[in-house]
């Protein structure tokens, strides 16, 4: 345990702890837009394996990140507008039609993979970007200030959400089509274009979240998010459907996850009692939802579709 | 009807996928059902495939009833897996016409549990239980791998090698084998009795008629006097239980018989948590039609494998092509029920404006 509590280790620890939490904050940021303006997107999980994979190949055959990135990004639009049909136009139940997009992106993301790459072979991404001066302090630049822009991009993003959500006019008509899009449309807002805009934002930031995924690690395989896109979801209720909320949760489950991973690489535990240890991020989730549903009430029109003759 | 168009729809989808992966879709289709329906081999595995589903597919239709979406059957399959290994392990000496009956049920108590506590959690604490079953999802593998990895592992397992699965359990706990029947045991006849039995239990109990009743409106079952939060506890309690059944089955009806972890629920399951919503959705959430909805989904896993061999396209192709089928039935009744609505409310209208119209000459003439 002593190894653990050096400085190198817990520098090493924070850093990759902010590593790991990046792609689920992203789709924890889009999936909070999403659920402010009432709509619950499941299907997380799946857009991140698509947008993972198609960044992923991109890069593999053109050596261009960037170009990974937007493709990325692109996968989650196309997504985001595909769902957005099912559910604002068809107004099908979102939880069940969730389930359909995440076994669509598990499946096709793995047979696109297996048929035009087959061996999985690295890709480079992004080289961390050392921040002038800010980078140079020693330890605390190690920590936050020698990342991949990507991560920075992330935790930009969380003010930027804030503000879209609490200060612009279309985060006062995502609000009120959240709570109550009845009033809403009496109102004059269109409860069907907000929602659209809010879906296809939401799934942008998964199919960017998949993307940072697997540019960070330099590989695809199957099921490469191994459930973060569900984490993300959870996140989201954790963090009381507020950026900062979600950020703060991001990071607890990246910290203790990068903490797991340094045991086991130092021998502390075992690798059945990192098992064990892995159940705590999902153990506190379920602990925060039992204090978030008794103190925090969720966008009250979440889940529910908006039928204007009703 | 619907569900019917729902599957051909996204089978037109897989084939433009198919042509766009340089495919022959027919040559991939033929070789798709003849590896699932075209021998009896095909059908006995068709059978060993559909029957998780039928089970996790039933458990479905119980929650799915009473309005309670269970995300959770990866878990709950695990859940029982685990608890009927363990009583295997320690009690493995028992005569095998109370053993395997005991596993099976330890796997339906596990599936329970795990079934009971989201329940518990969405009844009184007003937990949303999509979230809560799949975070318990999460749990139950990582408790799967521990478990697999150290107290119940192998121990020459412990000793040299790395895999992480049990010993060789008890021959006295294997699922009998059909008779005449190479591979298929009776698992699969276990599955197509709960079937029945589920039906029974929703539509010919006193509780049955609860679940429904919670499950389309609470409010009026409320008021009814039911006692909806502990509707809502059995409803995740016994599709949780359909679940554990199916995890035990396919621990002690596999080839290996043990418990195998690759450190994922999908190596130990399948998906078939998953496949099963789409299983009972096709079923029309009818525990009866459940059963052939099975056999039709189990035959296109095991077909994917033979369109695999045959055309070079990945199996992972019917994962994919299940999920459209999932969005295509909930697209299209959600759909349907908003034109019915808005029909009726159309003849509503037409009705009152008769009714105007008839009382307008009336006006002109005074």
């Amino acid at each position: 345990m002593s190894d653990f509590f050096t400085l190198a280790s817990l520098v090493f620890v924070v850093g990759s702890g902010i590593r790991l939490a990046t792609p689920m904050l992203l789709a924890a940021l889009g999936e909070t837009i999403g659920q402010r303006g009432g709509v619950l997107n499941l299907g997380v999980d799946g857009v991140m394996l698509l947008g993972a994979f198609g960044a992923y190949y991109t890069i593999l055959e053109t050596g261009n990140a960037v170009a990974g990135v937007l493709v990325g990004i692109a996968i989650g639009v196309a997504m985001g507008i595909a769902y957005a049909v099912i559910t604002v136009t068809f107004g099908a139940e979102q939880g069940i039609s969730g389930i359909g997009i995440y076994l669509f992106g598990l499946g096709v993301s793995d047979v696109l993979f297996q048929k035009l790459v087959g061996t999985p072979l690295p890709i480079r991404g992004f080289a961390d970007w050392h921040i002038p001066l800010l980078g140079d302090i020693p330890r605390i630049g190690e920590m936050f200030f020698q990342h991949s822009v990507l991560v920075y991009l992330a935790f930009l993003l969380v003010p930027a959400v804030a503000y879209l959500i609490n200060r612009t006019t279309f985060g006062l008509n995502l609000r009120a089509v959240g709570e109550n899009p009845a009033a809403a449309d009496s109102l004059g807002v269109s409860v069907p274009r907000v929602r659209y805009t809010a879906i296809v934002l939401a799934n942008l930031l998964a199919g960017l979240a998949g993307a940072v995924l697997s540019i960070e690690l330099g590989i695809f395989q199957q099921n490469l998010t191994n459930g973060q896109g569900f984490i993300a979801i959870a996140l989201v209720y954790f963090g009381a459907w507020r950026p900062t909320g979600v950020m703060a949760g991001a990071l607890l489950f990246g910290l203790v996850s990068s903490t797991v991973l340094q045991w086991r690489t130092l021998g502390i535990v075992s690798g059945a009692a990192s098992s064990l240890m892995a159940m705590a991020p999902a153990l506190l989730t379920i602990v925060a939802l039992v204090v978030i549903s008794r103190t925090v009430g969720q966008p009250s029109a979440l889940t529910k579709p908006f039928d204007r003759g009703k | 009807m619907v569900p019917v168009a729902a599957v051909l729809a996204s089978f037109v989808i897989g084939a433009l996928m198919l042509l766009a992966l340089g495919a022959d879709p027919i040559e991939g289709y033929t070789a798709l059902l003849k590896g699932a329906f075209g021998s009896p081999k095909a059908l006995s595995h068709t059978a060993m495939k559909a029957m998780p589903l039928l089970l996790v597919g039933v458990g479905i239709c119980i929650a799915f009833r009473a309005s309670v979406i269970n995300i959770g059957g990866e878990g709950q399959m695990i859940a029982g897996a685990i608890l009927s290994t363990v009583v295997a392990l320690n009690v493995g000496g028992l005569p095998p016409l109370v053993l395997v009956p005991l596993v099976l049920f330890a796997g339906a108590v596990g599936g329970a549990i795990w079934g009971a506590i989201p329940g518990a959690l969405k009844a009184y604490s007003g937990v949303n239980e999509i979230l809560s079953t799949i975070m318990l999802n999460l749990v139950a593998v990582q408790f799967m791998n521990f478990l697999l990895r150290d107290p119940i592992m192998d121990p020459a397992q412990k000793a040299s090698g790395r895999i992480p699965q049990t010993e060789r359990l008890s021959t006295n706990a294997d699922l009998p084998t059909l008779p005449g029947a190479s591979r298929l045991h009776i698992g699969v006849v276990v599955a197509v009795v709960m079937a029945v039995c589920v039906y029974v239990l929703l539509w010919r109990t006193a509780l049955g008629y609860r679940l429904r009743a919670v499950g389309h409106s609470p409010d009026a079952a409320r008021y009814a006097g039911m006692p909806v939060k502990r509707t809502i506890v059995a409803a995740l309690t016994f599709s949780g239980a359909m679940c554990g059944i199916a995890g035990a089955i396919l621990v002690f009806g596999s080839e290996s018989h043990r418990f195998v972890t690759d450190g994922s629920s999908v190596g130990f399951t399948q998906s078939a948590g998953f496949n099963g919503i789409v299983t009972a959705l096709f079923g029309g959430l009818h525990p009866l039609w459940t059963i052939p909805s099975s056999f039709l989904f189990g035959g296109l896993l095991v077909g994917a494998e033979a369109m695999q061999r045959a055309v070079q396209v990945p199996k992972a192709l019917m994962v994919g092509l299940n999920g459209l089928v999932v969005v295509f039935v909930v697209t299209s009744e959600q759909f349907r029920r908003v034109l019915r609505e808005r029909a009726e409310r159309q003849v509503e209208e037409e009705a009152s404006e008769a009714g105007k119209s008839s009382a307008k000459p009336d006006e002109v003439d005074t």
